[in-house]
């Protein structure tokens, strides 16, 4: 990795990161989160900060389909990842089926948590296509929603798995 | 419903799901402006402290910090709700009063430079006494926090209705119960954020807020500037239930930063300064007296509450006064005695949480109200169903309650619940429990006292007929209530709602409304809306009538299509006729404007809990508590609703789920804590426990039939008064559970598993 120093001895680190298909160079800090790579950098504003310390998983993206919160990984680890951010889950204007079964079940209400809370379901549903409801309550236990006490969240993430059949 | 509507009643999606699916929604923290700084508030480490002397020196020298400002730089004009209580300045001059008071304000270049530069802010302090407990702070000799408020007495309300002694007198049964609250946050999951730029003498403010007006008035008025010079917006609002509503530092600090810098300045709370910035729910201390007769009638009640405002003032003055305004409206009794203090503490100050003030009260009082049903021998929900207000009374404190159907919500609940199967006959650790609530639709008057109406709306039908804007300054935080206007100005105008687009919460560019507060804006903004739509209607039908020679009353117009009503084959498009208008009259446009009747008495505070109309709801919830443990398990959970006519169903039972998780995890684990110091020690999401998904039961959400003759179509409010019956429903089933009461909020695991070995130690002694 190739490593630049500025005037005060700052150290940047040139990354490319793949993000949602397409490869980004840019030089970053050592402690720069991937959240702050993915909203700054490359204005991919989907992705939502809510505490930046892991606890609200507003920030989730997937990490070589896995979901993590994108506030606890430093851009220079996910270097050599492919990493899906909200904004790459629609593919040239056609929703998702998470996102459609979220619209058409009035899962949304601030939209806040929205991004996150889709990606969570997306990973569950690539990994278990057709889970229970208590696997989808559990996928998504690590996202936090204040509006919609979940319950219409759960009714999308299950409509959409019974729609991939 | 009866009535045969295109748009209303109908659960179409909402307008913005598609934005906010994708991750297109930007949100205020996702704008960014060229040249923008970032800045950031210094906070007080001190819960009480005099403030010696502020050095910025060395944080101005700093590379890349563009200014620093303190209470020297900025007006110091106090503000707050009603000038009574003006208790806040931009900074604090003289003194901190809590851990997390605004000290100062830096702008950088980005955030790691406003972060240092922050540390490198000198200030010298000469530590005060500090006092954390409202009961404490009342207390003589106790530290004194503000000048103005001697004794540390806030607000002092004395309200006396009927003859409380005599009903007392007069009962079969009187009975004495002591209940208290705890400190909660709303945390709506997108923190606060502040924008400001400005052009010439106009600064514009982008926040993410609850009521654009509010907010312009209050920088206007700190500032000394005419209204028409500050520009407040928003764009969408990630949740607010109350928090949005109050100014916070950010908004004053960005203001004052972007005018000395010159450039745009962004600034931010993280999720600490959050539950710094607070505003959130008063812990409150309880004491309610009731008479009945043998049936169960209630005679009499006096409510003797006390409540820990801590730092600053707010709407929290409201908060004092709507804990007692509300509790005569549910059930219907001729004898009545308020008595509040609400005290100053050393902790960040209390404010407007869902159900302002009441959501505690109630919880007390469903409790309280259940011991007096077992006192009696009375069914707990059949001492409720006696006691219901009925529809077209007057409360013993003058507020007019034209429809009420909470006889039927309770008899709905006792239905879809099994509640007869249920009561008294389930296995050992589990329990079913009943509690009430409902709100205004809508406060009656204000937030500062002015003349203005309610709420305005325009709608502009575009020159070609093809399309058509609403604009109205309600203020979308995820309620609905863009999408829900809309299918009221395309119901009133005869539209379909494809066409309707709208220019929300812009004080420039759309209209006056006092905003998202007191669960106004279906019934007050859509007022406005309606009125609106059928100024537009009555144009069209004019216009029409013209082109096709005959009079505007032999015509009606639906989904875009105005046709003759013995001959509905003869039509005209909307779109046409729009057209034919705007070349003969120019713009097609209609504006309504609302403002509810004089409403209230005229004793002291007598405004607090007017409103048009009033929801009202049951909630019922089946728990199962792990008697090793304490653990407790809501199983499911019921909610029957009046709240009027329903201008979208899949919305309205979206905020009952809502309104019933928050006071779910008010009910058992939310609670903000404090160190030894006063600072906030559990200040984050991990800690402040929220309930998560495998926390939620399942939630059956109906309704009651009830139109409300006040309010347009008939609609009243849904999302605060969903949350109110919450807490006591769950303590009540708690305690069917268990048979002992936990008279304490939050009603944790571990005072269940102590309540359980304390009752089990009896049993054996």
């Amino acid at each position: 990795m190739q490593k630049i120093e500025d005037r005060s001895e700052t150290k940047y680190y040139l990354i490319t990161l793949k993000v949602n298909g397409d490869s980004y160079t840019r030089a970053v800090k050592a402690n720069t989160l991937l959240v702050n790579f993915l909203r700054e950098e490359l204005d991919l504003t989907g992705t939502k900060k809510g505490c930046e310390l892991g606890d609200c998983g507003s920030c989730t993206v997937l990490l070589d389909g896995k979901p993590v919160n994108s506030c606890l990984v430093l851009a220079l680890e996910a270097e050599g990842h492919e990493i899906t951010t909200i904004e790459g889950l629609s593919q040239n204007d056609k929703l998702d089926k998470l996102q459609e079964a979220f619209v058409e079940n009035a899962a949304i209400q601030c939209g806040y948590c929205t991004p996150g809370m889709i990606m969570s379901a997306k990973a569950l549903l690539t990994r278990n296509p057709h889970p229970t409801e208590g696997e989808v309550r559990e996928a998504i236990a690590g996202n936090l929603c204040r509006c919609t006490g979940y319950v219409n969240i759960v009714k999308a993430i299950m409509s959409a798995a019974e729609e991939q059949q | 419903m009866g009535e045969n509507y295109e748009v209303i009643g109908k659960s179409v999606p909402r307008i913005d799901g598609v934005a906010k699916a994708t991750g297109r929604a930007k949100y205020t923290g996702d704008l960014k402006f060229p040249n923008m700084l970032v800045g950031k508030i210094l906070h007080s480490p001190h819960a009480h402290a005099r403030i010696l002397n502020i050095d910025t020196s060395e944080a101005e020298k700093l590379p890349g910090v563009k200014a620093v400002i303190t209470h020297r730089d900025v007006p110091s004009t106090k503000y707050g709700l009603s000038p009574a209580r003006w208790d806040e300045t931009i900074f604090c001059i003289d003194k901190v009063r809590f851990v997390g008071d605004k000290v100062a304000a830096v702008a950088a270049v980005d955030e790691e430079t406003a972060y240092k530069a922050l540390k490198l802010i000198k200030v010298d302090y000469e530590v005060l006494p500090a006092v954390f407990d409202p009961y404490e702070a009342l207390k003589e000799g106790a530290p004194q926090i503000f000048e103005e408020y001697p004794g540390n007495i806030n607000t002092e309300i004395h309200q006396h209705f009927g003859d409380v002694d005599k009903a007392f007198a007069e009962a079969y049964h009187v009975r004495r119960d002591f209940f208290s609250g705890q400190r909660t946050y709303h945390s709506p999951l997108e923190p606060h954020v502040s924008i400001a730029f400005w052009e010439g003498p106009k600064v514009t403010v982008y926040s993410s807020n609850q009521s654009v007006h509010y907010l312009q008035y209050h920088l206007a008025r700190v500032f000394g500037m005419p209204m028409g010079n500050v520009r407040v917006l928003k764009t969408h609002v990630g949740g607010g239930f109350g928090g949005k509503l109050d100014p916070t530092g950010l908004d004053f600090a960005a203001v004052k930063l972007s005018q000395i810098t010159g450039r745009p300045v962004k600034m931010l709370y993280d999720r600490k300064e959050m539950f710094y910035n607070n505003r959130g729910r008063h812990a409150q201390y309880m004491e309610l007296t009731t008479g009945v007769t043998k049936e169960g009638k209630i005679l009499g009640v006096h409510a003797n509450f006390v409540m820990d405002g801590g730092a600053y003032t707010g709407l929290g003055v409201a908060s004092a006064y709507y804990a007692g305004a509300l509790l005569t409206v549910l059930y219907d009794f001729d004898n009545y005695k308020f008595d509040m203090i609400r005290a100053v503490t050393n902790l960040p100050g209390c404010g407007a949480q869902r159900g302002h003030g009441q959501p505690q009260p109630r919880f007390a009082f469903e409790s309280h109200l259940d011991h007096i049903a077992e006192d009696l021998g009375i069914d707990p929900l059949e001492i409720r169903i006696i006691n219901a207000r009925k529809p077209k009374t007057v409360t013993i404190n003058d507020f007019k309650v034209d429809s009420y159907a909470l006889k039927e919500a309770l008899e709905k609940a006792r239905e879809i619940s099994g509640w007869r199967e249920k009561k008294g006959k389930l296995p050992p650790g589990r329990g079913i429990g009943v509690g009430n609530g409902g709100f205004v639709s809508g406060a009656g008057y204000p937030c500062y006292r002015t003349d203005l109406p309610q709420a305005v709306a325009i709608i502009k039908v575009h020159d070609d007929g093809s399309m058509a804007t609403l604009y109205t300054g309600a203020v979308e935080i995820g309620q609905g209530s863009d999408t829900v206007l809309l299918q009221m100005a395309a119901e009133a105008m005869g539209y379909p709602l494809e066409k309707m687009r709208i220019v929300a919460g812009d004080t420039d560019l759309a209209t006056h409304d006092f905003g998202a507060y007191a669960s106004r804006q279906t019934l007050m903004s859509g007022w406005a809306v309606k009125k609106a739509g059928e100024e537009v209607k009555n144009k069209i039908l004019q216009t029409a009538a013209e082109m096709m020679l005959v009079v505007p009353e032999q015509l009606d117009v639906k989904q875009g299509v105005v046709f003759l009503k013995a001959h509905p084959e003869e039509s005209l498009t909307f779109e046409e006729v729009a057209r034919t208008y705007f070349v003969k009259y120019g713009q097609l446009i209609g504006q309504g404007s609302y403002k509810p009747p004089k409403l209230g008495g005229t004793f002291k505070g007598a405004a607090v809990g007017t409103s048009p109309a009033y929801s009202a709801a049951t909630q019922v919830a089946e728990v199962e508590i792990d008697e090793e443990t304490g653990e407790i398990k809501v199983i499911e959970a019921w909610d029957v609703h009046d709240c009027g006519m329903v201008i979208n169903p899949a919305l309205l039972h979206g905020q009952v789920h809502g309104a019933f998780y928050m006071g779910m995890g008010e009910s058992i684990w939310e609670e903000v804590l404090f160190d030894e110091k006063g600072d906030v020690a559990n200040g984050n999401l991990a800690e402040y426990r929220m309930p998560t998904a495998l926390d939620m039961p399942p939630v059956t959400s109906e309704l009651v039939d009830s139109i409300d003759p006040n309010a347009p179509w008939g609609v009243k409010e849904v999302g605060e008064g969903a949350t109110t019956p919450t807490m006591a429903c769950l303590a009540n089933a708690i305690y069917d559970a268990m048979g002992v009461r936990i008279e304490s909020l939050p009603l944790t695991y571990e005072k269940v598993w102590r309540a359980l070995k304390e009752k089990r130690e009896k049993e054996k002694a």
